[in-house]
């Protein structure tokens, strides 16, 4: 038989992790994405030029590696004195990183409404927000659930990274393990199939909302 | 000569060609009508070898089709087809769209295919759009130059699979023009069409097909003054 | 108001050092990049070979590469690979790793745009005489690049960003190793993380920049 030093109290470590992965990822993906669809109604309001400090900023977020943001936001939480527990810095900064890539999701659906649609509601005498509320939302969120469905998942993978500032995710969980048991593949194997269990539920959620929901139905 | 001898084709269960026999000379026109889903679309692929028959031949030439020692693509060269789709090459510009096969398929020297598709082009009056790139023309001249692609590989026989049927109803004209111009040279021409007038017009003989039958086939002013078969007259009275 | 004196010049004083390292960024995104292409298209042919075990072999790939993090993809290499005797440094585990995470990515790219050419295209080809492999490369091939080209700069891009992770298996002479040595003896963290990031962003920026014009140039219809 296959002989391993783990123990059940390691699978609960284990478990313990995951934990951890899910809690910041739902904390983030949710936090994310009332900022993005805030930012992605802000911007496609705006239009192009009124909104370019927003969408430079929210580049930014999108163009340098998590793992340095994770860092710099720990830092300035230090620097301010603000006292923060790593769960949260690492929060706040997942949160900005999901929010960054939801608003240009919002905003792709958001466009993706035809200009015809939204004046035949306009002149049915509908008001901004009943325009948004009842026609615009509705066909959005049908273009962009899948992308949001990916971005979640993305977000799950590279929650990892707050391993960096010494949370025990799933990853640095196994991680420690490595190092205890010297059983580093055996170890690795049940992570990455941890990491499978949780995204291939939503992953099929989101293959099956694009087959439901594609536009030539 | 093309020989359509007892051809049968089946997608499925679905029989679309029930027994085809047809035979056209060289320097004939032959017009094919008919509702959709008559087969007749079905045939001109059945012809150049682009879909396989189940049963039945098709001789060009002497040559036949579906053998399977046919070399097709040597056959295709002799036979040009245009789609109701033009199927323009997006990443070509329009001369090099024209280009193409000549050079890659006939080996041809790039001197020469463009000496020949500048004159295609310049023929079908598409002279002054060669370096444009497809997707800036409208769909009658994309249909244009797909007829001019067809006949820089100088072929002998042209299908025409409903090439006005997906136009613009002002953008027929021109290439209904186009195709006019080709059989008044004496191209040997077999085109699917809708448009009875052109029929009418430009043809040696018109084919009505039904539900994968050729149910009548006649000279232009017999088939449409003077039906015999109950199903072409239903379908004359129902597009006139 | 923050009682925090910020030591810029200190930091600015590494800037040659930075640079050193992101040239060492730049060379690894760049190798993951070509790795992770040429296996790409090893895959895309895996999948459309109709062989169940090679299909299998790709789709498993993809799979993987795309469904755990990158950092996990670093760390079999840097520590799972362990068990066969095999210790990479940390350079060679961080190459593999983004490699494989590029090939998995790019591989679902290009069967999408393998599917974004219509059938038709192809047919168009075999009606003019062309062989199916004429059809292939002439015409279908360059438009899949087009829609490709796209996916794979986003890639390379990716790849710059991931090449970040090294820092976490001792890599220390790319951009973020560099910086988080002068962090861990200066302790003026933020200033040197700010000055990275603010690299990223230009590294990044030039990539996106440099292709788009490349692209103007090549697909101009």
């Amino acid at each position: 038989m296959f002989n391993t030093a783990l123990s059940w109290s390691d699978l609960v470590f284990l478990a313990h992790g995951a934990g951890m992965t899910l809690a910041v990822t739902a904390v983030s993906v949710a936090a994310g994405t009332v900022l993005g669809i805030l930012f992605g109604v802000i911007r496609s309001q705006l239009g192009p030029y009124w909104a370019a400090p927003l969408t430079f900023v929210l580049d930014v977020f999108r163009s340098v590696p998590l793992l340095i943001q994770l860092v710099l936001g720990n830092a300035l939480q230090s620097i301010m004195k603000l006292g923060w527990p790593p769960f949260t810095t690492s929060c706040v900064v997942l949160s900005l990183y999901t929010a960054a890539y939801c608003t240009e999701i919002v905003r792709g659906g958001i466009d993706s409404v035809p200009t015809t649609t939204r004046r035949a509601a306009r002149s049915l005498g509908m008001s901004w927000f009943q325009d948004m509320r009842y026609i615009v939302a509705p066909l959005a969120i049908r273009v962009s659930l899948p992308t949001w469905i990916g971005l979640t998942l993305g977000v799950m993978k590279d929650s990892a990274l707050v391993l960096w500032l010494g949370l025990i995710e799933l990853l640095r969980a196994s991680q420690i393990l490595v190092t205890r048991l010297q059983e580093p593949l055996f170890i690795l194997l049940i992570c990455g199939a941890i990491y499978f269990i949780i995204s291939l539920p939503i992953a099929r959620l989101g293959g099956y909302l694009e087959k439901r929901w594609s536009p030539n139905d | 000569m093309i020989e359509i001898e007892n051809v049968r084709k089946s997608f499925g269960s679905l029989e679309v060609l029930k027994g085809i026999n047809l035979t056209v000379k060289k320097g004939e026109v032959v017009t094919v009508i008919g509702g959709s889903g008559s087969g007749k679309s079905t045939l001109l692929t059945c012809i150049n070898g682009l879909e396989p028959i189940a049963s039945g031949k098709v001789v060009i030439d002497g040559t036949d089709v579906h053998a399977k020692s046919t070399d097709l693509n040597k056959l295709r060269q002799k036979v040009g087809i245009v789609f109701q789709q033009w199927n323009a090459f997006p990443h070509l510009t329009v001369l090099e769209n024209v280009m193409l096969a000549p050079r890659k398929v006939l080996g041809m020297s790039k001197q020469k295919a463009e000496e020949i598709a500048v004159k295609q082009l310049t023929h079908v009056g598409l002279g002054e759009k060669l370096s444009v790139y497809p997707n800036r023309m409208s769909g009658g001249q994309q249909q244009r130059m797909a007829i001019a692609r067809a006949l820089a590989m100088s072929p002998e026989y042209m299908l025409f699979d409903e090439v006005t049927s997906a136009l613009d109803p002002m953008l027929v004209g021109e290439v209904l023009d186009t195709l006019r111009m080709l059989a008044s040279e004496g191209m040997t021409m077999i085109c699917v069409t809708h448009e009875m007038k052109f029929a009418r017009e430009v043809s040696d003989r018109v084919a009505f097909f039904h539900q994968g039958v050729m149910a009548e086939i006649a000279a232009p002013e017999q088939l449409f003054d003077a039906p015999e078969h109950a199903e072409t007259k239903k379908f004359l009275a129902a597009t006139h | 108001m923050f009682h925090y004196t910020f030591h810029w010049n200190q930091a600015f004083k590494a800037l040659p050092q930075m640079l050193d390292g992101a040239l060492v960024t730049l060379q690894i995104a760049l190798l993951s990049m070509a790795i992770g292409l040429a296996v790409a298209i090893a895959l895309t042919l895996f999948r459309l070979s109709g062989s169940r075990i090679l299909g299998g072999f790709a789709t498993a790939w993809i799979e993987v590469a795309r469904n755990t993090p990158a950092l996990f993809q670093i760390y079999m290499a840097h520590f799972g690979l362990g068990n066969f005797g095999i210790h990479l440094s940390p350079f060679t585990s961080l190459l593999v790793g983004i490699a494989f995470n590029n090939a998995g990515y790019l591989a679902e790219n290009f069967r999408g745009a393998l599917k974004a050419i219509p059938d038709t295209q192809a047919r168009a080809g075999r009606s003019l005489g062309m062989t199916s492999l004429q059809a292939f490369r002439l015409i279908v091939m360059p438009q899949m690049l087009r829609v490709a080209f796209l996916p794979v700069t986003n890639q390379m891009v990716w790849a710059i960003l991931m090449t970040s992770l090294g820092v976490t298996v001792g890599m220390n002479t790319d951009l973020a190793g560099i910086t988080q040595e002068l962090n861990a003896r200066s302790f003026r963290t933020f200033e040197f993380f700010a000055i990275a990031a603010v690299i990223y962003y230009v590294i990044a920026k030039a990539v996106t920049l440099a292709a788009r014009a490349f692209a103007s140039r090549m697909f101009r219809y």
